[in-house]
């Protein structure tokens, strides 16, 4: 993210733009621009240092929302473009919003590569485990059975899991929030934001329309507190309203089973702590089957490295530092060269 | 006995010819692109006026002695002008019997045929095809045959380099470069300098490729070989120093260039293609000049970082051939829709889907012209000559930067890696281009407009106050705002027509390259069909034939003259290696009943086909 630091005191009205919102009323979208909105004055940096990029999908209106640089580009393919224009100018702050259609099935290449390079730019990912702009076709992210307009039948694909999609791709931050969850979402993109190094950060969003409470089932404020766990590193991994189940590894297995304190022994020793430099951990947390285990929230994974922009301006440098700054007369001139 | 060699070797005083071509073939790994370019090289140096044809199978090493694995390399060298590699080789080298097979019928009659011997071993004819050794017997009676063991000379020549044998065998390439620099009366020295260069940490191979080029020459000296020598006098070339370039490079230092007369940093977004990838490596070797090279996972995300980069103020370039150009064009579609500039760079070959990757052709027009969706007008021009790749480059980005908008720059396999001697220009003398980025808050939206070009702001993100957002819905032509009204669609539908139109101001008119400027038949061409069209013409008028060259590097728009000047010849004949395309635009566009001469065989026009076809209609 940019150093830059503010010359002047920012507002959310400073980073709300003066178009009409055009996402459907009652939509999850809502929910996360407002916090979005409001978290951005306290990141430090100027709107006009700040480019929101997108692909093509009801998330990727997001930008036309923001009153900074915006960009809504081609379906997929947003991740190419932020790459090409945090490569231009490293001095930008570049967020990118993408859904489960846009970044995982046309565009899942893109977002692989981009990830695994660790460009410095921070993805937010929309999955509502539906195609909402094209009016409600199962998506990479849908359950297996899923009965749309496409798949009167059921669908017949597995679904992808966008967290550990990008623990695979080897991504230097994971993490995962819900739209309605204002707090925990400020909290994930105030990370994300600080967090030297490409991001990702899947945030669960409810389309009211089309795949209405896809998440009701540990999003529900009467069953969240046992079946969602927070991921905070260096703490337990318990959960429940009054904190009293926990995952323990089995070391025999490798497995992780969810266990009450007091109950057969267990003591918050048995208890993991979770690390957030600990990548088969992350991997683990991200594949718990749900309703078996809860829903893990939080920041799965962070690890600081250095940035495909930052090592490709190093090489710039580098250049002119080893063979000169360039010149065109002497680059036309090098080699074999005669006079008549 | 090296004086009375010598003494022997100078009483042939070598005869004064204008020119020559040459054909090098053998095995895709005997070497010959080394060969045929380091020959090159020389004939260059020694102020030879040249052109090049690479000619060469897509498979890296394609199993050994079969005939789809040959690679061959031609030189048309000479005192004169020269426009084409040449049609027929005077001399040609095939190095194993698949070589012979693949290449005799191209040579002239009564030309000289120096075959590799030791190569024509019974494997080796069964591959290519032969019942019988071709060399026994009289059946090349029909050319002066020079039947030579260079693979066994070539270990006797290195055999104290304590090279394996395979690796020795590697050495033949310079044994008979050796040989025909002796045959042309050409110093060894350009090619040992490079041989240091290129070989500077391996000794033993360095001494053993210099041993063997020496010792080909030497075969020459003492041999007796009934052959006589040919020296070929320098080209009178325009005052100026001169280098030899191929057309990748060229299109490489031409955005080194531009960049820098921009005084704007560049950003290749690139995925390696043949034959473009050359462009990426070229351009990765100077970074120094402020040039970033992105090879990323596709085609696609190729397109997209340049656009992310042009919209971040930067000149964003991609370089591809034909398939990646299918990829891509959502992406340019975006440009267009987003007013961003972008440079594309298709070197195009033979297609459709894979086709001949590393065969020539010119069928993209179509797809740089209409391939996109929707109403989609670009800028389109096209290189006439490998030189020429250069220029074209730096007008790709003066124009893209200038308008706000796409520009599609056409080469093909045959410019990309063919080569000649190229006048090093003044950087003085090259264009300016003026890169404005808007910072003026005042009156700003991003889509208000140059009266004069239409070209809109270019608005850098970064800039205090012009806060914006771009997209691919449909803008407002007042505001930017997104807009589905049917009249601002209409609108700015003939906006981004009329923007790309009024380019025509801003390029030369097109001119007459060779005859005059009216008569019985023009000869109008585009891309890299320039040099054979040239020397048809040439000859044509030598034997009195009222026929003219004009050839056309700006596409879309064309020149504003384009209409006058053709109808200033009875008849305007296109020949075209596609099926014919720039004639369907000046046909069913222009209202111009031209004549295609269409070919698609991968391989350029000869001098000669175009030559007959001239005669056909000036003389019907």
């Amino acid at each position: 993210m940019s150093n830059v630091v503010p010359t002047r005191n920012l507002t959310r009205a400073d980073f709300s733009s003066d178009q009409d919102i055009r996402w459907c009323p009652g939509c999850g979208d809502y929910a996360i621009l407002a916090t979005v909105q409001r978290t951005m004055p306290e990141l430090g940096v100027l709107p006009e240092n700040m480019v929101w990029v997108s692909g093509i999908g009801c998330s990727s209106r997001f930008p036309y929302y923001m009153n900074t640089y915006g960009f809504h580009t081609i379906h997929g393919r947003a991740p190419g473009i932020a790459t090409g224009i945090k490569v231009a100018n490293p001095d930008l702050t570049v967020w990118m919003v993408t859904g489960d259609g846009d970044g995982l099935s046309i565009g899942g290449n893109h977002l692989m590569h981009c990830l695994r390079r660790n460009v410095d730019i921070n993805i937010l990912l929309f999955n509502n485990r539906i195609y909402g702009l094209t009016k409600g076709q199962y998506s990479p992210t849908s359950e297996t059975g899923k009965i749309t307009k496409s798949t009167p039948m059921g669908s017949t694909d597995n679904p992808l899991d966008p967290v550990v999609f990008a623990l695979g791709c080897n991504a230097s931050f994971v993490a995962r929030s819900i739209d309605v969850e204002a707090k925990h979402l400020g909290q994930m993109i105030t990370r994300a934001a600080n967090h030297r190094g490409g991001t990702f950060t899947e945030i669960y969003q409810n389309c009211n329309v089309f795949n209405d409470e896809a998440f009701e089932a540990f999003r529900a404020k009467d069953v969240k507190d046992e079946r969602q766990i927070h991921l905070e590193h260096g703490k337990p991994l318990l959960f429940g309203a009054d904190k009293r189940k926990g995952l323990r590894l089995d070391p025999k297995t490798f497995k992780l089973s969810v266990v009450t304190l007091g109950e057969n022994g267990m003591t918050e020793s048995d208890i993991l702590v979770h690390d957030e430099t600990n990548q088969t951990l992350a991997y683990m947390l991200a594949r718990m089957p749900f309703p078996q285990f809860p829903v893990a929230l939080g920041v799965f994974y962070a690890v600081e490295g250095e940035t495909y922009n930052a090592r490709t301006e190093q090489q710039v440098n580098f250049s002119v530092d080893k063979q000169g700054k360039g010149d065109l007369t002497k680059l036309l001139n090098s080699g074999e060269t005669w006079t008549v | 006995m090296a004086e009375a060699v010598q003494a022997r070797s100078s009483s042939k005083a070598p005869s004064k010819i204008r020119g020559a071509i040459v054909r090098f073939a053998g095995d895709s790994g005997d070497g010959m692109q080394i060969t045929g370019s380091q020959f090159t090289s020389t004939a260059a140096m020694l102020g030879n006026d040249l052109a090049t044809f690479p000619d060469f199978p897509a498979e890296i090493r394609a199993p050994a002695g079969t005939l789809y694995g040959v690679s061959g390399f031609q030189i048309n060298f000479s005192s004169d002008d020269v426009f084409t590699p040449g049609d027929r080789p005077d001399v040609l080298v095939a190095m194993n019997p698949a070589a012979l097979k693949t290449n005799l019928a191209a040579l002239k009659p009564g030309g000289l045929l120096v075959a590799n011997s030791g190569a024509f071993s019974a494997g080796n004819l069964k591959k290519a095809g032969y019942a019988e050794n071709p060399l026994d017997g009289d059946s090349m009676s029909a050319y002066q045959l020079l039947s030579i063991d260079i693979s066994k000379a070539t270990l006797l020549a290195v055999a104290e380099s304590g090279l394996s044998t395979k690796e020795a065998n590697r050495c033949k390439n310079f044994w008979t470069l050796g040989l025909m620099y002796w045959l042309y009366n050409r110093p060894l020295e350009p090619t040992l300098r490079w041989l240091d260069q290129k070989f500077k940490k391996t000794p033993d191979v360095l001494a053993a490729n210099a041993a063997a080029l020496k010792a080909g020459h030497a075969y020459g000296e003492t041999a007796e070989i009934s052959h006589e020598r040919y020296d070929v006098p320098p080209a009178v070339h325009e005052k100026g120093t001169y280098r030899n370039i191929s057309g990748n490079q060229a299109t490489a230092w031409g955005l080194v260039a531009a960049s820098q007369l921009s005084g704007t940093g560049l950003v290749l977004g690139s995925y390696p293609i043949t034959p473009a990838s050359d462009i990426l490596h070229e351009l990765s070797r100077h970074k120094n000049f402020g040039v970033t090279t992105l090879q990323v996972e596709d085609e696609i995300a190729a397109a997209c970082t340049a656009i992310g980069a042009s919209y971040a103020g930067k000149i964003g370039v991609t370089t591809t051939s034909g398939p990646g150009m299918a990829l891509k064009m959502e992406a340019i579609g975006l440009a267009v829709s987003t007013e961003l500039p972008l440079v594309v760079i298709n070197i195009q070959r033979a297609g459709p889907s894979t086709g001949m990757p590393t065969k020539t052709e010119q069928a993209d027009l179509f797809q740089a012209l209409y391939g996109r969706n929707g109403e989609s007008p670009v800028c389109v021009i096209a290189a006439a000559t490998p030189g020429d790749c250069f220029y074209m480059a730096i007008e790709a980005v003066r124009l893209a930067t200038k308008y706000m908008t796409p520009v599609i720059l056409l080469s093909d396999g045959y410019l990309g890696n063919g080569a000649e001697p190229w006048k090093i220009p003044d950087v003085s003398s090259l264009p300016k281009i003026e890169v404005k980025h808007r910072t003026e808050v005042e009156g700003f939206h991003p889509f208000v407009r140059d009266p004069e070009t239409l070209a809109r702001a270019w608005a850098v993100p970064g800039t205090p106050g012009l806060e914006h957002r771009i997209g691919g819905i449909e803008k407002s032509f007042d505001s930017g705002h997104i807009s589905y009204s049917p009249e601002n669609h209409q609108k700015m539908s003939e906006t981004r027509a009329a923007k790309i139109a009024g380019i025509a101001n801003d390029i030369p008119e097109l001119g007459i390259e060779e005859g005059e400027a009216s008569g019985k038949l023009l000869v109008l061409g585009w891309g890299s069909t320039y040099g054979s069209i040239r020397e048809a013409v040439r000859r044509s008028r030598a034997r009195g034939l009222s026929v003219s060259q004009a050839h056309l590097r700006y596409l879309n728009p064309m020149p504003k003259n384009f209409v006058e000047l053709l109808s200033r010849f009875d008849k305007v004949l296109i020949p075209e290696m596609n099926m014919g395309q720039l004639v369907k635009i000046v046909r069913g566009e222009h209202l111009i009943p031209a004549e295609s001469y269409a070919k698609i065989e991968g391989m350029p026009f000869t001098v000669d086909e175009i030559e007959q076809r001239i005669s056909q209609l000036v003389e019907a």
